[in-house]
């Protein structure tokens, strides 16, 4: 493949325009050059690390590391869905549900899609699996918690709703119903959104950077649409499970509904 | 469909029921009667309707007939066990979508034309909201009754037509009822025995004792 390569004088040009807008935002008083810095020089620090691993797993192409590192990318997705919630369910059952319903989900697609749909040799091969997985988690991870959030909040908000739906003799799923509904939905619709938008309003970032390594676009298309369709199957079963444990751990055994299992948003 | 109803017998009974500072609560409400309820605000009267109704952890054990609370799934405990809350709340747009079963004579009764169903909950005023919503736990058929002041939002001459209905259903259906109430003209009225919540207990109030 025919890529021109990147030297860090050539990035240092470009981390140098970044601190000329972080210099314009201080000179006009807008207070975010602090802030636009940080994260400039968090990218840097974290993406140079990710590079140093990815290239020691690529060169060991060992199972369990490869393991290890999707677990790694499974723990810090799920702590960083329970950390999104507003109002989370106490007692260490925001982050294992987030987590529990990511690895079904994501974990089941990815080697499904490994050994059946793209086949390398073997299938682990962290060139396809961890990019595999890193998209693919993301992306669940953002459903996952919209979904969670919003059912979480939307139950706090109409606890009165959801309690006379109870009393007069609903089952809880028929008294959560709606509200399960809506969840669902803030946790699909990112997802349906760009599969509707893609390639007309905007080019998708694993297509760009594949013909940027010099892929024939129609190659690199066929890859777009195989992990847009992983994705939102990710995304969908993970968002699934999620919502299902979830709004049955709102209400206990004898279908009350137990908003004191949410934790108290620190304003 | 009032006519063919068959009529509960089973009695309402509360066995040493705890929740919040009440404590140790026993009652027993036989078919067909009122129990009326009074009590300063915060002293619970509300939670212990809730516990009844199994919507709030509790200790003790409720029974209706022979039938105890904790041997029925929750939903089918409150659906024969039915509370209805002071204020009421709506899930849907129309009224209409809140009922499976409303009779035109009930509807008349609480002052209401068929026309009512096609309303939106938004228009609806408090006094309205609340008539609808003690219809729409009547028309469910439930074997008991738990009244929150179901007749707080109403003007003087609409709550002695909604108690003369409530009334009529609970005697003809043989519902045992828990009532919430405070105005003692009502009370006297509507009530077979007259209970006060003080200091975490339920006190019994002869009737007559407060002329």
């Amino acid at each position: 493949m025919d890529v021109i390569a990147l030297s860090w004088w050539q990035l240092a040009l470009a981390a140098l325009m970044v601190v000329a807008l972080a210099g314009c935002t201080a000179a006009a008083r807008l207070g975010m050059s602090r802030s636009l810095l940080i994260a400039a020089a968090r990218t840097v620090i974290q993406l140079a690390l990710v590079g140093l691993v990815l290239e020691a797993l690529f060169a060991t192409e060992r199972l369990h590391w490869v393991v290890l590192m999707a677990l790694a990318m499974l723990l810090i997705a799920g702590r960083e869905v329970m950390a999104r919630q507003k109002r989370r369910l106490l007692g260490g059952w925001a982050f294992g549900i987030g987590t529990l319903a990511m690895f079904l989900s994501s974990f089941t697609v990815t080697v499904l899609t490994l050994t059946v749909i793209i086949g390398p040799e073997p299938w682990y091969h962290p060139q396809y699996a961890i990019p595999l997985l890193g998209m693919m988690l993301g992306n669940t991870m953002t459903g996952v918690a919209l979904a969670l959030d919003r059912l979480t909040d939307t139950a706090w908000r109409q606890r009165a709703v959801i309690e006379n739906r109870l009393m007069l003799g609903q089952r809880w799923q028929e008294a959560v119903g709606d509200i399960r509904r809506e969840a669902m939905r803030s946790g699909l619709m990112p997802m349906i959104n760009a599969m509707a938008a893609a390639g007309v309003v905007s080019l998708p970032g694993m297509m760009t950077g594949q013909i940027l390594a010099g892929s024939p676009p129609a190659l690199a298309v066929k890859y777009q649409i195989l992990v847009m369709f992983t994705i939102t199957l990710g995304t969908g079963f993970g968002t699934l499970a999620a919502v299902a444990a979830g709004s049955r751990r709102l209400f206990d055994g004898r279908e009350r509904l137990r908003l004191d299992r949410l934790s108290i948003p620190r304003s | 469909m009032s006519v063919t109803a068959p009529s509960a017998t089973d009695s309402l009974r509360l066995d040493g029921l705890g929740i919040g500072d009440l404590a140790e609560i026993n009652l027993e409400v036989d078919p067909g009667e009122v129990h009326c309820l009074s009590g300063p605000s915060g002293s619970g009267k509300s939670r212990l309707l809730r516990a009844v109704a199994d919507l709030e952890p509790h200790g003790g054990e409720v029974w209706l007939g022979s039938q105890a609370q904790s041997s029925l799934p929750g939903h089918e405990w409150r659906a024969r066990v039915m509370l209805v809350p002071a204020e009421s709340h709506w899930w849907a747009d129309s009224v209409a979508e809140h009922f499976s079963d409303a009779a035109p004579a009930d509807l008349e009764a609480l002052g209401f034309g068929l026309e009512v169903l096609g309303w939106q909950v938004s228009r609806l005023s408090s006094g309205e909201k609340q008539r609808l919503a003690l219809l729409r736990a009547v028309s469910r058929e439930p074997a008991a009754l738990l009244l929150d002041e179901p007749t707080a939002n109403l003007d003087d001459a609409t709550t002695r037509r909604v108690e003369a209905w409530l009334v009529a259903r609970i005697r003809e259906r043989g519902w045992p009822v828990i009532w919430v109430a405070h105005d003692r003209s009502q009370i006297e009225r509507v009530a077979r025995r007259h209970l006060w919540i003080h200091a975490g207990r339920l006190v019994e109030e002869e009737q007559g004792a407060w002329t």
